[in-house]
């Protein structure tokens, strides 16, 4: 089991032949996932990678049965790829791309839940299952399989966490980069309860970052919702205000966003929190009762 | 990226939202030579930096002749003024707004800026115009009004009535109020901005609202888009060092420790400061190196890192995910030639081929180069070389 994707999820690439459409693409078929096809308008009916293009993300739809598009389209257009991918009936759009505009976002957003469809990102690794079907950037070979799913606005820090997990001697069912832009898809409290009822997931890590309240939210609900064990770090404990610490929505603006206001209301939940990022395997292992 | 007073005010004239009449000005004999364009007998002078609380710092003058305007314009030009935003060392100022005096009547906050929670912009306003908003929000925060303004739909005069009523307006000042409110929410979305805030909003005399204050922050990944808002850009208002690493797609912020930093991704990078911090040190900087880590970069980003006088070591650490380890510490090895780097080096290589980039580093034979098996080794072995050195 696992959360969202598995081996027999149907992937389209939307931004197929571009250059890191194609990198990227190929890692992910390699890893075993099933991409079925892509979309770059003007190249459809071409083949690429062995799979076929197609004009418009309805025809792929229609053609292949996908369920789930990763999108690597550049900033500009990336609004437009989500709200065509919604149009055409995609449950699920990965969204790599980083340098969305905050603006373009808000209206795919929108656009996509009057859709029903979720989306993970902009500006993320992507989405893993374990030895099954990874729909992103991450280097696979890290994301051994087990029972610890992960949550991260952080794409090194996932890396990070995932091989501490697995050297643990633990492994990952699912690994999430929702990314750390200011507004993103899929977050820690529409994943958690996702998690909670995955019987194959035995305890959740979920990375934080300075900025928003997203982690606040999910403190709150772990409270209430979560039985299962959550080890937690956020990162930013010594970054200063006012400063954007490279991903857009990472900034502490007055007095809100802060590391240490997040760490507290996570631990006011029964969630184990840790101060070191080093520390993340370790605390994993503690709960897991090793 | 932000912008001046006099710029945002620019952008405000454009669509009607109403502010006093001014010119920049960049010396004392422009200053008064605005003064006399404007006409009347009471002029403000204001230092233009990208910071708020100016006025506190003694960068915002009245003057009631050009005589006294002529003499506050060569005292606050070429001032370092400090303000609680500045930090101690105080920005210089490089150029002075002159406005007209306004008959204030009453002083209101109104500002509006994304709201993450409700992934919409929203307007807020309050009663409490010429203080610091965090305070309010802090002390009082039912004096503070806010409404979500969905994008799909835009501003509605429900919006504008909800602001109007909550601060108190008279009856006869609603539609004046909307009008203002309204356009100040086509600036925003039009410019791709992140924040707007007019502290204080003034009602004069005649029944008038006007921005008394402005200031703007824009999205900057939609800068490409905005080449208005480019050209507004005043480079002399950031710190050097980070725009260089930015020409380079690097992304650096200078803080105030001993121990330099150089990453792979934004959140391990903050992740990285906070193992030092842990283990006892101070960071000297967030460095976010990007995916590739190429020999250039890593070069680039020695010799920004080395531009800060109080960096006493080093530490690298970098989770090779599709690119390779020992490709990165080759790169390290060149760029240790590209730049002198005189500083002990700590290394922590992780993820493929860890293993050979670790005998790479350490058969180099160069002795301030130092490999690290982890995150927690590696912190702990730059923390100390910090504090040998």
């Amino acid at each position: 089991m696992s959360i969202l994707v598995n081996k027999d999820t149907k992937v389209i690439v939307q931004g197929f032949t571009g250059k890191e459409g194609s990198f990227h693409a190929e890692q992910c078929m390699a890893y075993g996932t099933k991409i079925v096809g892509g979309v770059t308008p003007g190249k459809g009916g071409q083949e690429h990678l062995g799979q076929p293009v197609f004009n418009t993300v309805s025809d792929a739809v229609a053609s292949t049965g996908a369920t789930v598009s990763m999108i690597f389209v550049p900033p500009a257009f990336v609004a437009d790829a989500v709200m065509e991918a919604a149009d055409a009936g995609i449950e699920l759009a990965v969204i790599i791309t980083e340098g969305a505009p905050v603006k373009d976002m808000m209206y795919a957003k929108a656009y996509a839940t009057k859709k029903n469809m979720m989306t993970i990102g902009p500006n993320c690794p992507g989405i893993i299952t374990a030895d099954e079907c990874k729909i992103g950037i991450m280097p696979g070979f890290i994301f051994k399989k087990g029972s610890v799913g992960l949550i991260s606005k952080s794409g090194t820090l996932t890396y990070e966490s995932a091989n501490q997990v697995v050297k643990e001697g633990f492994g990952i069912t699912t690994a999430v980069g929702i990314g750390g832009d200011p507004i993103i898809g899929l977050s820690y409290k529409q994943l958690l309860p996702m998690f909670e009822a995955d019987p194959e997931t035995k305890a959740i890590v979920m990375i934080g970052e300075i900025g928003g309240d997203l982690e606040i939210q999910a403190a709150e609900f772990i409270k209430h919702n979560i039985t299962k064990p959550v080890v937690a770090f956020i990162a930013g404990q010594t970054a200063p205000k006012g400063k954007r610490m490279g991903h857009a929505g990472a900034i502490i603006s007055g007095s809100a966003g802060t590391a240490q206001e997040k760490m507290a209301a996570l631990e006011a939940a029964g969630v184990k929190v840790v101060v070191s990022p080093a520390d993340i395997g370790k605390a994993v292992a503690e709960v897991m009762g090793k | 990226m932000n912008i001046h007073e006099y710029q945002a005010k620019e952008l405000f004239k454009k669509y009607n939202v109403p502010t006093p009449r001014g010119h920049i000005a960049f010396t004392p004999d422009e200053a008064v030579k605005a003064a006399q364009e404007l006409g009347g007998n009471i002029w403000v002078v204001k230092a233009q930096i990208h910071a708020g609380g100016r006025g506190l710092g003694g960068g915002v003058k009245l003057a009631k002749s050009t005589s006294e305007v002529r003499e506050l314009a060569s005292q606050i030009l070429g001032m370092q003024l400090v303000t609680h935003q500045t930090g101690p060392e105080g920005k210089l100022v490089q150029k002075v707004y002159i406005e007209e005096g306004a008959d204030i009547k009453k002083e209101y906050y109104l500002g509006m800026v994304l709201d993450r929670a409700s992934e919409m912009p929203i307007m807020m306003a309050s009663t409490e115009g010429g203080m610091e908003i965090e305070e309010v929000a802090h002390k009082s925060p039912e004096k503070i009004i806010k409404v979500a303004i969905d994008p799909l739909t835009g501003f509605q005069g429900f919006h504008g009535r909800k602001l109007a009523f909550g601060l108190g307006l008279a009856v006869e000042e609603i539609n004046t109020f909307i009008k203002f409110a309204s356009a100040l929410y086509k600036v925003y979305m039009d410019h791709d901005a992140e924040m707007i805030e007019i502290n204080p909003l003034i009602k004069t005399g005649d029944g008038k609202f006007l921005a008394l204050d402005a200031k703007m922050g824009f999205d900057n990944n939609a800068l490409y888009r905005q080449s208005q808002v480019n050209e507004m850009r005043d480079l002399s208002e950031e710190e050097p060092t980070e725009i260089e690493a930015g020409k380079y797609g690097l992304s650096y912020i200078k803080l105030d420790g001993d121990v330099g930093c150089m990453v792979n991704g934004a959140g391990l990078a903050m992740g990285t400061m906070d193992t030092i911090n842990y283990e006892g040190g101070k960071p000297a900087n967030f460095l976010d190196v990007g995916g590739g880590a190429s020999a250039e970069t890593v070069a680039k980003g020695f010799e920004i890192i080395l531009k800060d006088p109080n960096v006493k070591a080093i530490f690298v650490n970098i989770f090779g995910g599709i690119v390779r380890c020992d490709r990165v510490a080759n790169g390290i090895l060149e760029a240790t030639k590209l730049t002198k780097v005189d500083v002990p080096v700590i290394v922590r290589l992780d993820g493929t081929n860890a293993a050979e980039a670790a005998d790479i580093l350490n058969n180099a034979g160069i002795s301030n180069i130092v490999a690290a098996t982890d995150l927690a080794d590696g912190a702990r072995k730059a923390v100390a070389a910090a504090k040998g050195a």
